[in-house]
């Protein structure tokens, strides 16, 4: 299998955000569910049109980077760019107060309920 | 750009989409030396096929190792495997295979930001394997299970293990084929019922201190 990104030109993944490196927050986080807004315009950039495509369904923001092949680094700036335009809108995820503490238990059990519902064979 | 050319090559068929409900995604680590099974475990429970992806960290000198190197920059970059569960309308459980050697533990950090609890999976032929892993879970406080994946090698009893991997008592330590999905998924189970009773005595304990 093909690490995705890892035969990239380091040049091209500069070009792909405009020279940033950083996206300069943590909004969004590897499974973010991410949703299409708008649908991709002429003349918008590749990668923009591609996530636009892939977010038609709600999709995660470690989906979207596999999918594009790109690190998630990179996809997390895109996204970023694309939340500022209104283009996408982002649903966080909800385990409970904060991030450092247990999850809500009634989480846990809506979890619990989901899990023993998966059939052993396929 | 290739990676879109697979993309409609029928990666989208690989992928069901998330109904448009879906709000609200959460994760589960499975960690573990290399080899010990944890793309298989992935892949079992999974509703696609396991996905890969990379992140890739620069870091900064500031507060780690050597003060001396504090104008050094470093890219690393780091592949890793994941799947997902939809567990209800709105609901989505990710999980991710993470590389339990040392030299990722920046990765940890950053996968284990708002994860529900972590799943060790070892070899009981080399426990050693698990130690840093478990070392740094407990150093985060991240709630864990350890399950062990059954080579056929040797039996090795429970005290054994708990033993070699010097494991605090309410650590629940629970036998499993990882190429089964059942099995996997009563792993999982076996994860979130431990998770279930450390956060309900905490929101026990919570009240009765108001």
């Amino acid at each position: 299998m093909r690490r995705p990104g890892r035969d990239d030109d380091p040049d091209r993944l500069y070009t792909v955000t405009g020279g940033r490196s950083r996206s300069g927050s943590d909004t969004f986080d590897l499974v973010t569910l991410v949703v299409s807004e708008s649908e991709p315009v002429a003349g918008m950039q590749s990668e923009y049109a591609e996530i636009l495509r892939i977010c038609r369904s709600p999709t995660a923001v470690v989906e979207v980077a596999s999918l594009l092949g790109l690190p998630v680094s990179i996809v997390r700036i895109l996204l970023a760019d694309l939340h500022a335009q209104g283009r996408i809108t982002a649903r966080h995820p909800r385990t409970g107060e904060s991030a450092d503490e247990l999850p809500d238990p009634e989480i846990l059990k809506q979890v619990l309920v989901g899990l023993r519902n998966l059939t052993p064979e396929r | 750009m290739d990676s879109a050319t697979s993309h409609r090559n029928g990666e989208t068929d690989a992928r069901p989409p998330l109904g448009s409900k879906a709000a609200n995604g959460l994760k589960i680590v499975v960690v573990g030396g290399f080899g010990v099974g944890k793309t298989t475990m992935v892949k079992s429970v999974s509703d696609i096929r396991p996905l890969n992806t990379e992140e890739t960290m620069t870091r900064a000198g500031e507060g780690i190792d050597d003060p001396s190197q504090v104008e050094e920059k470093t890219t690393t970059t780091i592949a890793f495997d994941f799947g997902r569960i939809s567990l209800d309308a709105t609901t989505v459980l990710y999980l991710f295979g993470a590389p339990g050697q040392e030299r990722f533990w920046f990765l940890w950090d950053s996968l284990f930001r708002g994860t529900l609890g972590a799943v060790v999976l070892v070899d009981t032929r080399r426990l050693a394997d698990s130690w840093y892993a478990i070392d740094r879970l407990e150093q985060r406080g991240t709630p864990f299970i350890v399950a062990r994946n059954d080579f056929g090698g040797p039996r090795h009893s429970e005290t054994q293990v708990r033993e070699a991997l010097d494991l605090s008592e309410g650590v629940p330590v629970v036998e499993c084929d990882a190429r089964s999905r059942g099995s996997s998924r009563d792993v999982l189970v076996a994860l979130v019922d431990h998770l279930y009773t450390l956060a309900s005595s905490a929101a026990e304990a919570r009240r009765s201190s108001t």
